[in-house]
Protein backbone atom coordinates (compact mmCIF):
# COMPACT_ATOMS: atom_id res chain seq x y z
CA UNK A 1 0.00 0.00 0.00
CA UNK A 2 2.15 1.91 1.16
CA UNK A 3 4.97 1.39 -1.85
CA UNK A 4 1.43 1.58 -4.68
CA UNK A 5 1.21 5.55 -2.61
CA UNK A 6 4.66 6.20 -2.63
CA UNK A 7 5.04 5.69 -6.55
CA UNK A 8 1.73 7.32 -7.39
CA UNK A 9 3.55 10.37 -5.40
CA UNK A 10 6.62 10.25 -8.16
CA UNK A 11 4.14 10.20 -10.87
CA UNK A 12 2.39 13.33 -9.99
CA UNK A 13 5.92 15.39 -9.54
CA UNK A 14 7.02 13.58 -13.13
CA UNK A 15 4.07 14.73 -14.33
CA UNK A 16 3.75 18.43 -13.02
CA UNK A 17 7.98 18.78 -14.10
CA UNK A 18 7.17 17.60 -17.70
CA UNK A 19 4.27 20.25 -17.48
CA UNK A 20 6.71 22.79 -16.21
CA UNK A 21 9.27 22.05 -18.83
CA UNK A 22 6.69 21.68 -21.70
CA UNK A 23 5.77 24.83 -21.26
CA UNK A 24 9.18 25.75 -22.84
CA UNK A 25 8.27 24.75 -25.44
CA UNK A 26 5.00 25.51 -25.95
CA UNK A 27 5.36 29.07 -24.62
CA UNK A 28 7.10 30.28 -28.27
CA UNK A 29 4.45 28.76 -30.40
CA UNK A 30 1.57 29.90 -28.39
CA UNK A 31 3.63 33.61 -28.37
CA UNK A 32 3.41 33.32 -31.92
CA UNK A 33 -0.17 32.35 -32.40
CA UNK A 34 -1.26 34.69 -30.03
CA UNK A 35 0.40 37.56 -30.92
CA UNK A 36 0.00 36.96 -35.19
CA UNK A 37 -3.56 37.63 -34.49
CA UNK A 38 -3.06 41.26 -32.55
CA UNK A 39 -3.24 44.50 -34.01
CA UNK A 40 -1.50 47.43 -33.06
CA UNK A 41 -3.45 48.50 -30.72
CA UNK A 42 -3.89 44.84 -29.09
CA UNK A 43 -0.16 44.85 -28.92
CA UNK A 44 0.30 48.06 -27.55
CA UNK A 45 -2.47 47.69 -24.79
CA UNK A 46 -0.64 46.37 -21.67
CA UNK A 47 -4.26 44.78 -20.18
CA UNK A 48 -4.31 42.27 -23.62
CA UNK A 49 -1.48 39.66 -22.80
CA UNK A 50 -2.41 36.95 -24.43
CA UNK A 51 -6.45 36.69 -26.12
CA UNK A 52 -5.99 39.36 -28.76
CA UNK A 53 -9.60 41.50 -28.95
CA UNK A 54 -10.73 40.47 -32.02
CA UNK A 55 -9.79 38.25 -34.92
CA UNK A 56 -7.42 40.43 -36.83
CA UNK A 57 -6.10 38.65 -40.09
CA UNK A 58 -4.24 41.83 -41.49
CA UNK A 59 -1.00 40.31 -40.28
CA UNK A 60 -1.03 37.29 -42.01
CA UNK A 61 -2.23 39.01 -45.17
CA UNK A 62 0.62 41.42 -45.22
CA UNK A 63 2.89 38.67 -44.25
CA UNK A 64 2.14 36.06 -46.55
CA UNK A 65 2.24 39.21 -49.36
CA UNK A 66 5.82 40.01 -48.09
CA UNK A 67 6.75 36.26 -47.91
CA UNK A 68 5.42 35.57 -51.48
CA UNK A 69 3.78 32.49 -50.36
CA UNK A 70 2.56 31.51 -53.29
CA UNK A 71 6.55 31.08 -55.01
CA UNK A 72 8.16 30.17 -51.77
CA UNK A 73 5.95 28.06 -50.36
CA UNK A 74 6.21 25.69 -53.72
CA UNK A 75 10.02 26.49 -53.67
CA UNK A 76 10.00 24.73 -50.21
CA UNK A 77 8.23 21.86 -51.06
CA UNK A 78 10.62 21.20 -54.07
CA UNK A 79 13.72 22.30 -52.36
CA UNK A 80 12.63 19.74 -49.58
CA UNK A 81 11.15 16.80 -51.05
CA UNK A 82 13.33 15.84 -54.31
CA UNK A 83 16.53 15.97 -51.54
CA UNK A 84 14.60 13.95 -48.83
CA UNK A 85 13.67 11.33 -51.59
CA UNK A 86 16.88 11.26 -53.70
CA UNK A 87 18.67 10.92 -49.78
CA UNK A 88 16.31 8.30 -48.28
CA UNK A 89 17.01 5.94 -51.35
CA UNK A 90 20.93 6.62 -51.27
CA UNK A 91 20.84 6.26 -47.80
CA UNK A 92 19.17 2.63 -47.97
CA UNK A 93 21.49 1.67 -51.12
CA UNK A 94 24.75 2.21 -49.19
CA UNK A 95 23.69 1.35 -46.17
CA UNK A 96 22.12 -2.18 -47.43
CA UNK A 97 26.02 -2.27 -49.46
CA UNK A 98 27.02 -1.69 -45.45
CA UNK A 99 25.09 -4.09 -43.94
CA UNK A 100 25.23 -6.96 -46.88
CA UNK A 101 28.61 -7.46 -48.14
CA UNK A 102 31.67 -7.94 -46.58
CA UNK A 103 34.27 -6.01 -48.29
CA UNK A 104 37.85 -5.05 -48.32
CA UNK A 105 38.53 -1.62 -46.85
CA UNK A 106 34.96 -1.88 -45.06
CA UNK A 107 36.32 -0.38 -41.67
CA UNK A 108 37.65 2.62 -43.72
CA UNK A 109 34.87 3.28 -45.45
CA UNK A 110 32.95 3.60 -41.96
CA UNK A 111 35.28 5.30 -40.56
CA UNK A 112 35.46 8.07 -43.59
CA UNK A 113 31.40 8.02 -43.33
CA UNK A 114 31.56 9.23 -39.67
CA UNK A 115 34.21 11.55 -40.51
CA UNK A 116 31.81 13.40 -43.07
CA UNK A 117 29.52 13.83 -40.31
CA UNK A 118 32.13 14.96 -38.11
CA UNK A 119 33.62 17.40 -40.22
CA UNK A 120 31.70 21.13 -39.68
CA UNK A 121 30.23 21.80 -43.58
CA UNK A 122 32.13 25.31 -43.19
CA UNK A 123 35.41 23.21 -44.30
CA UNK A 124 33.60 22.24 -47.21
CA UNK A 125 32.00 25.30 -48.41
CA UNK A 126 34.11 27.60 -49.87
CA UNK A 127 35.74 24.67 -52.56
CA UNK A 128 32.01 23.49 -53.21
CA UNK A 129 30.91 27.20 -53.99
CA UNK A 130 34.01 27.67 -56.64
CA UNK A 131 33.12 24.07 -58.09
CA UNK A 132 29.45 24.79 -58.28
CA UNK A 133 29.68 27.95 -60.15
CA UNK A 134 31.99 26.49 -62.53
CA UNK A 135 30.07 24.37 -63.67
CA UNK A 136 27.18 27.10 -63.35
CA UNK A 137 24.81 25.24 -61.10
CA UNK A 138 25.04 28.04 -59.04
CA UNK A 139 21.18 29.49 -58.64
CA UNK A 140 19.68 26.30 -59.79
CA UNK A 141 18.91 22.95 -57.09
CA UNK A 142 21.91 20.70 -58.36
CA UNK A 143 24.17 22.15 -55.84
CA UNK A 144 21.74 20.85 -53.41
CA UNK A 145 19.86 17.67 -55.26
CA UNK A 146 23.56 15.95 -56.18
CA UNK A 147 25.21 15.63 -52.79
CA UNK A 148 21.68 14.21 -51.66
CA UNK A 149 22.25 11.62 -54.22
CA UNK A 150 25.54 10.83 -53.39
CA UNK A 151 24.98 10.23 -49.90
CA UNK A 152 26.29 13.35 -49.11
CA UNK A 153 23.14 15.26 -48.30
CA UNK A 154 22.40 16.91 -44.92
CA UNK A 155 23.05 14.46 -42.19
CA UNK A 156 23.42 11.45 -44.74
CA UNK A 157 25.61 9.84 -42.19
CA UNK A 158 23.06 9.40 -39.18
CA UNK A 159 20.40 8.18 -42.14
CA UNK A 160 23.46 5.72 -44.09
CA UNK A 161 23.91 4.20 -40.12
CA UNK A 162 20.03 3.55 -39.56
CA UNK A 163 19.46 1.90 -42.66
CA UNK A 164 22.77 0.04 -41.90
CA UNK A 165 21.38 -1.22 -38.66
CA UNK A 166 18.37 -2.43 -39.87
CA UNK A 167 19.41 -4.21 -42.65
CA UNK A 168 21.86 -5.56 -40.15
CA UNK A 169 19.24 -6.85 -37.92
CA UNK A 170 17.00 -9.51 -40.23
CA UNK A 171 18.18 -12.85 -41.26
CA UNK A 172 20.81 -13.43 -44.35
CA UNK A 173 18.73 -16.45 -45.20
CA UNK A 174 15.57 -14.21 -46.73
CA UNK A 175 17.86 -13.38 -49.04
CA UNK A 176 19.06 -16.61 -49.79
CA UNK A 177 15.82 -17.86 -50.47
CA UNK A 178 15.05 -15.12 -53.06
CA UNK A 179 18.46 -15.92 -54.69
CA UNK A 180 17.76 -19.45 -54.95
CA UNK A 181 13.85 -18.40 -56.79
CA UNK A 182 16.30 -16.99 -59.26
CA UNK A 183 16.06 -13.15 -58.23
CA UNK A 184 19.21 -11.12 -58.67
CA UNK A 185 21.07 -8.72 -55.88
CA UNK A 186 19.14 -5.36 -56.81
CA UNK A 187 15.89 -7.13 -57.79
CA UNK A 188 16.38 -8.84 -54.27
CA UNK A 189 17.12 -4.79 -52.70
CA UNK A 190 14.03 -3.54 -54.27
CA UNK A 191 11.75 -6.03 -53.63
CA UNK A 192 12.81 -7.71 -50.07
CA UNK A 193 14.76 -4.99 -48.04
CA UNK A 194 13.02 -1.54 -49.18
CA UNK A 195 9.21 -2.99 -48.41
CA UNK A 196 10.50 -4.61 -44.88
CA UNK A 197 12.34 -1.05 -44.18
CA UNK A 198 9.28 1.15 -44.07
CA UNK A 199 9.66 2.28 -40.36
CA UNK A 200 13.33 3.77 -41.34
CA UNK A 201 12.35 5.26 -44.67
CA UNK A 202 9.19 7.44 -42.75
CA UNK A 203 12.11 8.48 -40.20
CA UNK A 204 14.59 9.35 -43.02
CA UNK A 205 12.06 10.83 -45.33
CA UNK A 206 10.58 13.09 -42.54
CA UNK A 207 13.89 13.94 -40.91
CA UNK A 208 15.53 14.61 -44.30
CA UNK A 209 12.51 16.92 -45.46
CA UNK A 210 12.05 18.78 -42.18
CA UNK A 211 16.07 19.59 -42.20
CA UNK A 212 15.93 20.44 -46.07
CA UNK A 213 13.41 22.42 -45.27
CA UNK A 214 14.78 23.97 -41.98
CA UNK A 215 18.49 24.90 -43.86
CA UNK A 216 19.35 28.08 -44.98
CA UNK A 217 23.57 28.30 -44.63
CA UNK A 218 23.75 26.43 -47.88
CA UNK A 219 21.49 27.33 -49.92
CA UNK A 220 21.36 31.29 -49.01
CA UNK A 221 25.07 30.78 -50.69
CA UNK A 222 23.68 28.80 -53.50
CA UNK A 223 20.43 29.45 -54.71
CA UNK A 224 20.70 32.93 -53.76
CA UNK A 225 18.05 34.93 -55.19
CA UNK A 226 17.27 32.47 -58.04
CA UNK A 227 15.48 30.21 -55.76
CA UNK A 228 14.12 31.68 -52.52
CA UNK A 229 12.42 28.78 -50.07
CA UNK A 230 9.92 30.20 -47.20
CA UNK A 231 12.68 29.99 -44.43
CA UNK A 232 15.20 31.77 -46.87
CA UNK A 233 12.20 34.86 -47.29
CA UNK A 234 11.47 34.80 -43.59
CA UNK A 235 15.65 35.36 -43.01
CA UNK A 236 15.24 38.69 -45.01
CA UNK A 237 11.93 39.82 -44.00
CA UNK A 238 12.46 42.91 -42.16
CA UNK A 239 14.48 44.35 -45.35
CA UNK A 240 11.85 42.96 -48.02
CA UNK A 241 8.89 44.35 -45.92
CA UNK A 242 10.24 47.70 -45.94
CA UNK A 243 11.11 47.88 -49.43
CA UNK A 244 7.48 46.74 -50.03
CA UNK A 245 5.75 48.99 -47.20
CA UNK A 246 7.93 52.19 -47.36
CA UNK A 247 7.98 54.24 -43.78
CA UNK A 248 7.88 57.23 -44.99
CA UNK A 249 3.99 56.57 -46.04
CA UNK A 250 3.23 54.78 -42.90
CA UNK A 251 0.50 54.88 -41.30
CA UNK A 252 1.49 53.10 -37.66
CA UNK A 253 -0.85 50.10 -38.87
CA UNK A 254 1.59 49.70 -41.48
CA UNK A 255 5.03 49.73 -39.66
CA UNK A 256 6.29 46.54 -39.12
CA UNK A 257 5.44 44.86 -35.72
CA UNK A 258 5.47 41.91 -33.90
CA UNK A 259 2.25 40.88 -34.85
CA UNK A 260 3.54 40.36 -38.89
CA UNK A 261 6.61 39.30 -38.17
CA UNK A 262 5.25 36.50 -35.71
CA UNK A 263 2.41 35.65 -38.66
CA UNK A 264 5.59 35.78 -40.80
CA UNK A 265 7.02 32.55 -38.77
CA UNK A 266 3.63 30.97 -38.74
CA UNK A 267 3.56 30.53 -41.60
CA UNK A 268 7.09 29.43 -42.69
CA UNK A 269 6.45 26.56 -40.11
CA UNK A 270 2.74 25.63 -40.97
CA UNK A 271 3.85 22.55 -43.41
CA UNK A 272 5.79 21.19 -41.11
CA UNK A 273 3.50 21.29 -38.35
CA UNK A 274 0.74 20.25 -40.28
CA UNK A 275 3.37 17.21 -41.81
CA UNK A 276 4.22 16.29 -37.99
CA UNK A 277 0.40 16.51 -36.98
CA UNK A 278 -0.51 13.72 -39.38
CA UNK A 279 2.97 11.49 -39.03
CA UNK A 280 3.54 12.03 -35.59
CA UNK A 281 2.64 8.74 -34.44
CA UNK A 282 4.56 6.53 -37.29
CA UNK A 283 7.41 9.13 -37.25
CA UNK A 284 7.02 7.69 -32.74
CA UNK A 285 6.88 4.67 -33.62
CA UNK A 286 9.52 4.12 -36.61
CA UNK A 287 11.68 5.79 -34.24
CA UNK A 288 11.23 2.64 -31.36
CA UNK A 289 11.11 0.20 -34.44
CA UNK A 290 14.23 1.45 -36.21
CA UNK A 291 16.81 1.24 -34.20
CA UNK A 292 17.85 4.44 -34.18
CA UNK A 293 20.04 3.98 -31.01
CA UNK A 294 21.99 1.18 -32.06
CA UNK A 295 25.53 1.77 -32.23
CA UNK B 1 43.81 -19.48 -49.41
CA UNK B 2 42.42 -22.61 -49.14
CA UNK B 3 39.14 -21.85 -47.75
CA UNK B 4 38.52 -19.07 -51.13
CA UNK B 5 39.46 -22.29 -52.92
CA UNK B 6 36.94 -24.74 -51.80
CA UNK B 7 34.38 -21.59 -51.92
CA UNK B 8 34.98 -21.26 -55.99
CA UNK B 9 31.75 -20.91 -57.63
CA UNK B 10 30.34 -22.93 -60.72
CA UNK B 11 29.40 -19.78 -62.27
CA UNK B 12 32.29 -18.15 -62.41
CA UNK B 13 36.24 -17.74 -61.74
CA UNK B 14 35.48 -15.42 -58.83
CA UNK B 15 35.17 -16.50 -55.56
CA UNK B 16 31.68 -16.20 -53.58
CA UNK B 17 33.78 -13.59 -50.95
CA UNK B 18 35.15 -11.56 -54.59
CA UNK B 19 31.76 -11.49 -55.86
CA UNK B 20 30.26 -10.15 -52.43
CA UNK B 21 32.89 -7.61 -52.36
CA UNK B 22 32.38 -6.77 -55.78
CA UNK B 23 28.85 -6.31 -55.05
CA UNK B 24 29.05 -4.55 -51.94
CA UNK B 25 31.41 -1.82 -53.64
CA UNK B 26 28.48 -1.40 -56.27
CA UNK B 27 25.77 -0.58 -53.25
CA UNK B 28 28.68 1.56 -52.24
CA UNK B 29 29.84 3.40 -55.33
CA UNK B 30 27.56 6.05 -55.02
CA UNK B 31 28.80 6.81 -52.08
CA UNK B 32 32.56 6.96 -52.67
CA UNK B 33 32.20 8.82 -55.60
CA UNK B 34 30.26 11.44 -53.37
CA UNK B 35 32.62 11.33 -50.88
CA UNK B 36 35.58 11.73 -53.54
CA UNK B 37 33.35 14.45 -55.27
CA UNK B 38 31.90 16.90 -52.65
CA UNK B 39 34.24 15.90 -49.56
CA UNK B 40 37.52 14.99 -49.90
CA UNK B 41 38.58 16.72 -53.17
CA UNK B 42 36.60 20.38 -51.49
CA UNK B 43 38.35 18.96 -48.10
CA UNK B 44 42.16 19.50 -49.46
CA UNK B 45 41.55 22.29 -51.93
CA UNK B 46 40.25 24.41 -48.58
CA UNK B 47 43.22 23.54 -47.17
CA UNK B 48 45.10 25.12 -50.33
CA UNK B 49 42.62 27.59 -50.57
CA UNK B 50 43.55 29.05 -46.59
CA UNK B 51 46.94 29.26 -47.72
CA UNK B 52 46.52 30.93 -50.98
CA UNK B 53 46.08 34.77 -52.75
CA UNK B 54 43.19 34.37 -54.81
CA UNK B 55 42.25 36.41 -57.61
CA UNK B 56 38.99 36.17 -59.82
CA UNK B 57 39.21 36.69 -63.73
CA UNK B 58 37.34 36.20 -66.51
CA UNK B 59 38.85 32.62 -67.41
CA UNK B 60 38.84 31.89 -63.84
CA UNK B 61 39.90 32.14 -60.62
CA UNK B 62 43.64 32.17 -60.08
CA UNK B 63 45.75 31.01 -57.01
CA UNK B 64 48.70 32.11 -56.04
CA UNK B 65 50.62 30.42 -52.92
CA UNK B 66 50.72 32.66 -49.92
CA UNK B 67 51.61 30.78 -46.96
CA UNK B 68 50.47 31.40 -43.50
CA UNK B 69 49.33 35.25 -44.28
CA UNK B 70 45.79 34.42 -43.99
CA UNK B 71 46.02 32.53 -41.19
CA UNK B 72 48.67 35.77 -39.81
CA UNK B 73 46.04 38.22 -40.26
CA UNK B 74 42.88 36.31 -39.04
CA UNK B 75 44.92 36.75 -35.72
CA UNK B 76 46.89 39.84 -35.73
CA UNK B 77 44.63 42.66 -37.32
CA UNK B 78 40.94 40.92 -37.18
CA UNK B 79 39.18 42.86 -34.68
CA UNK B 80 35.97 40.31 -35.29
CA UNK B 81 37.05 37.35 -35.51
CA UNK B 82 38.25 36.75 -31.68
CA UNK B 83 35.05 37.87 -30.27
CA UNK B 84 33.17 35.85 -32.58
CA UNK B 85 35.33 32.70 -32.01
CA UNK B 86 35.38 32.78 -28.27
CA UNK B 87 31.31 33.63 -29.22
CA UNK B 88 30.61 30.21 -31.17
CA UNK B 89 33.18 28.43 -28.35
CA UNK B 90 31.41 29.26 -25.64
CA UNK B 91 28.02 28.60 -26.76
CA UNK B 92 28.95 24.84 -28.32
CA UNK B 93 31.10 24.25 -24.76
CA UNK B 94 28.54 25.51 -21.69
CA UNK B 95 25.50 24.25 -23.89
CA UNK B 96 26.27 20.77 -24.68
CA UNK B 97 26.68 19.26 -21.51
CA UNK B 98 23.45 21.26 -20.28
CA UNK B 99 21.80 19.47 -23.23
CA UNK B 100 22.99 16.23 -22.73
CA UNK B 101 22.09 16.16 -19.20
CA UNK B 102 18.38 17.69 -19.32
CA UNK B 103 17.87 15.65 -22.47
CA UNK B 104 18.22 12.48 -20.18
CA UNK B 105 16.22 14.05 -17.10
CA UNK B 106 13.52 14.39 -19.72
CA UNK B 107 13.71 11.30 -21.50
CA UNK B 108 13.51 9.40 -18.49
CA UNK B 109 10.04 11.22 -17.24
CA UNK B 110 9.26 10.59 -20.60
CA UNK B 111 9.82 6.45 -20.30
CA UNK B 112 7.63 6.64 -17.23
CA UNK B 113 3.53 5.06 -17.73
CA UNK B 114 1.16 8.17 -17.58
CA UNK B 115 -1.64 9.06 -19.39
CA UNK B 116 -1.37 11.39 -21.93
CA UNK B 117 2.15 10.39 -22.58
CA UNK B 118 1.75 10.37 -26.32
CA UNK B 119 0.55 13.91 -26.34
CA UNK B 120 4.19 15.52 -24.26
CA UNK B 121 6.32 13.44 -26.45
CA UNK B 122 4.27 15.59 -29.64
CA UNK B 123 5.25 18.46 -27.40
CA UNK B 124 8.85 17.49 -26.46
CA UNK B 125 9.52 16.65 -30.22
CA UNK B 126 8.01 19.99 -31.47
CA UNK B 127 11.64 21.57 -31.71
CA UNK B 128 12.87 18.77 -33.62
CA UNK B 129 10.42 20.11 -36.44
CA UNK B 130 10.26 23.71 -35.87
CA UNK B 131 13.61 24.53 -35.42
CA UNK B 132 14.97 26.46 -37.96
CA UNK B 133 18.09 29.68 -38.16
CA UNK B 134 15.59 31.92 -39.23
CA UNK B 135 12.86 30.83 -36.95
CA UNK B 136 14.83 30.89 -33.92
CA UNK B 137 16.19 34.89 -34.47
CA UNK B 138 12.79 35.78 -35.18
CA UNK B 139 11.38 34.36 -31.79
CA UNK B 140 14.56 35.54 -30.30
CA UNK B 141 13.74 39.14 -31.83
CA UNK B 142 10.66 39.37 -30.97
CA UNK B 143 11.14 38.32 -27.48
CA UNK B 144 9.23 34.89 -27.51
CA UNK B 145 11.42 32.61 -26.20
CA UNK B 146 11.91 35.27 -22.98
CA UNK B 147 9.22 33.08 -20.72
CA UNK B 148 10.83 33.73 -17.01
CA UNK B 149 13.10 37.32 -16.79
CA UNK B 150 16.02 35.45 -14.97
CA UNK B 151 17.52 38.67 -13.82
CA UNK B 152 14.00 38.99 -11.14
CA UNK B 153 15.38 36.22 -8.58
CA UNK B 154 17.36 36.82 -6.09
CA UNK B 155 19.53 33.77 -7.09
CA UNK B 156 20.58 35.70 -10.47
CA UNK B 157 21.78 38.59 -8.02
CA UNK B 158 23.80 36.07 -5.76
CA UNK B 159 25.70 34.52 -8.74
CA UNK B 160 26.29 38.36 -10.16
CA UNK B 161 28.41 38.71 -7.02
CA UNK B 162 30.29 35.99 -7.73
CA UNK B 163 33.49 35.92 -9.06
CA UNK B 164 33.20 36.65 -12.51
CA UNK B 165 34.71 32.92 -13.86
CA UNK B 166 32.92 31.50 -11.55
CA UNK B 167 29.64 33.21 -11.80
CA UNK B 168 29.41 33.37 -15.38
CA UNK B 169 28.91 29.78 -16.71
CA UNK B 170 26.05 30.15 -14.36
CA UNK B 171 24.69 32.92 -15.30
CA UNK B 172 24.98 32.02 -19.15
CA UNK B 173 22.64 29.20 -17.94
CA UNK B 174 20.02 31.18 -17.04
CA UNK B 175 20.36 33.75 -20.07
CA UNK B 176 20.05 30.67 -22.66
CA UNK B 177 17.88 27.80 -20.60
CA UNK B 178 15.18 27.82 -23.56
CA UNK B 179 17.74 28.10 -26.17
CA UNK B 180 19.05 24.68 -24.35
CA UNK B 181 15.62 23.20 -24.27
CA UNK B 182 15.02 24.08 -28.06
CA UNK B 183 18.32 22.11 -28.99
CA UNK B 184 17.32 18.79 -26.93
CA UNK B 185 14.71 17.21 -29.39
CA UNK B 186 16.66 14.79 -31.54
CA UNK B 187 18.59 14.01 -28.35
CA UNK B 188 15.47 13.12 -26.22
CA UNK B 189 14.32 11.08 -28.64
CA UNK B 190 17.32 8.91 -29.27
CA UNK B 191 17.47 9.05 -25.24
CA UNK B 192 13.88 7.81 -24.74
CA UNK B 193 14.73 4.92 -27.73
CA UNK B 194 17.59 4.04 -25.81
CA UNK B 195 15.79 3.83 -22.58
CA UNK B 196 12.70 1.91 -24.13
CA UNK B 197 15.05 -0.54 -25.13
CA UNK B 198 16.26 -1.90 -21.82
CA UNK B 199 15.14 -5.15 -21.12
CA UNK B 200 12.23 -5.02 -18.61
CA UNK B 201 13.69 -8.11 -16.87
CA UNK B 202 16.44 -6.06 -15.89
CA UNK B 203 14.28 -3.70 -14.07
CA UNK B 204 11.71 -6.27 -12.06
CA UNK B 205 14.56 -8.36 -10.85
CA UNK B 206 16.36 -5.54 -9.33
CA UNK B 207 12.69 -4.69 -7.92
CA UNK B 208 12.70 -7.73 -6.11
CA UNK B 209 16.22 -6.90 -5.20
CA UNK B 210 14.48 -3.88 -3.47
CA UNK B 211 16.54 -1.37 -5.57
CA UNK B 212 15.24 1.90 -5.88
CA UNK B 213 14.68 4.17 -8.53
CA UNK B 214 17.66 5.98 -7.87
CA UNK B 215 19.77 2.47 -7.60
CA UNK B 216 18.03 1.24 -11.00
CA UNK B 217 19.26 4.79 -12.84
CA UNK B 218 22.79 4.38 -12.20
CA UNK B 219 23.59 0.61 -11.78
CA UNK B 220 20.64 -0.49 -14.51
CA UNK B 221 20.23 2.25 -16.77
CA UNK B 222 23.18 4.59 -16.80
CA UNK B 223 25.16 1.52 -17.87
CA UNK B 224 22.89 0.69 -20.59
CA UNK B 225 22.40 3.84 -22.30
CA UNK B 226 25.94 5.01 -21.70
CA UNK B 227 27.25 4.80 -25.18
CA UNK B 228 24.08 7.18 -26.45
CA UNK B 229 25.62 9.74 -24.11
CA UNK B 230 28.72 9.66 -26.61
CA UNK B 231 26.35 9.49 -29.66
CA UNK B 232 24.45 12.22 -28.79
CA UNK B 233 26.72 14.66 -27.25
CA UNK B 234 28.79 14.36 -30.53
CA UNK B 235 25.39 14.69 -32.59
CA UNK B 236 24.94 18.35 -30.26
CA UNK B 237 28.67 19.54 -30.72
CA UNK B 238 28.21 18.82 -34.55
CA UNK B 239 24.47 20.84 -34.39
CA UNK B 240 25.41 23.19 -32.41
CA UNK B 241 28.87 24.29 -34.42
CA UNK B 242 26.92 24.52 -37.46
CA UNK B 243 23.85 26.47 -36.72
CA UNK B 244 23.78 28.90 -38.73
CA UNK B 245 22.95 31.84 -36.87
CA UNK B 246 26.40 31.20 -34.61
CA UNK B 247 28.26 34.35 -34.74
CA UNK B 248 31.53 32.88 -36.22
CA UNK B 249 29.18 30.86 -39.43
CA UNK B 250 27.75 34.48 -40.36
CA UNK B 251 31.81 35.85 -40.12
CA UNK B 252 32.75 32.97 -42.67
CA UNK B 253 30.07 33.38 -44.95
CA UNK B 254 29.99 37.23 -44.74
CA UNK B 255 33.83 37.66 -45.39
CA UNK B 256 33.29 34.70 -48.53
CA UNK B 257 33.76 37.74 -51.31
CA UNK B 258 35.37 39.93 -49.87
CA UNK B 259 37.60 41.88 -52.27
CA UNK B 260 41.52 41.24 -52.38
CA UNK B 261 40.85 38.35 -50.13
CA UNK B 262 38.28 36.35 -52.44
CA UNK B 263 37.55 32.76 -50.93
CA UNK B 264 41.34 32.21 -48.96
CA UNK B 265 40.57 34.54 -46.00
CA UNK B 266 37.04 32.53 -45.26
CA UNK B 267 38.78 29.65 -45.98
CA UNK B 268 41.83 30.11 -43.70
CA UNK B 269 38.71 31.04 -40.92
CA UNK B 270 36.62 27.99 -41.34
CA UNK B 271 40.11 25.99 -40.97
CA UNK B 272 40.48 27.77 -37.58
CA UNK B 273 37.40 27.33 -36.69
CA UNK B 274 36.84 23.07 -37.48
CA UNK B 275 39.92 21.87 -35.84
CA UNK B 276 38.47 23.41 -32.55
CA UNK B 277 35.50 21.97 -32.96
CA UNK B 278 37.29 19.21 -33.88
CA UNK B 279 39.41 19.51 -31.09
CA UNK B 280 36.37 19.78 -28.92
CA UNK B 281 34.71 16.47 -30.14
CA UNK B 282 38.21 14.40 -29.90
CA UNK B 283 38.01 15.08 -25.92
CA UNK B 284 34.19 14.89 -25.62
CA UNK B 285 34.95 11.43 -26.93
CA UNK B 286 37.98 10.61 -24.63
CA UNK B 287 35.93 11.89 -21.44
CA UNK B 288 33.13 9.75 -22.79
CA UNK B 289 34.30 6.39 -24.32
CA UNK B 290 33.56 3.51 -22.79
CA UNK B 291 36.71 2.23 -20.53
CA UNK B 292 37.98 -1.54 -20.75
CA UNK B 293 38.31 -2.72 -17.47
Amino acid sequence: MNKRLKENIFKVVIIILLLIIGFAYLYPVAFMISTSFMDVDDLVNPTIQWIPSKLYLENFKIASKVLDVKNSLLNSIIMAGVPAILQTFSSALIGYGFARYEFPFKKLWLALLLFTFLLPVQVTLIPKYIMFSSYGMINTPLPSFLPALFGQGIRSTIFILIFYQFFSSYPKSIDEAAQIDGAGHFTIFMKIAIPMSIPAIVVSLLFSFVWYWNETYLSGLFFGNAIQTLPMKLQSFVDAYSRMYPVSDASLANRLNEGIRMAATLITIIPLLILYALLQKQFVESIDRTGITGE
Amino acid sequence: MKNSKKERSFAGKLTIRQKSAIRGYIFLLPWIIGFLIFTAFPFFYSIYLSMSKVTITPTGIVTQWNGFNNYLDIFTKDVNFLPALTDSIVFVGLSTPLIIVASLLIALMLNKQFKGRTVFRAIYFLPVIIMSGPVLSELLANKAVNIIQPTKFAIYEFFRLLPLNLGAPILYLFDKIIIILWFSGVQILIFLAGIQKIDKALYEAAQIDGASSWVIFWKIILPQIRPLILVNTIYTIVDLATFPTNAINVEISSKMFQTGRVYSYSAAMSWIYSLIILAILGVAFLILKERKS
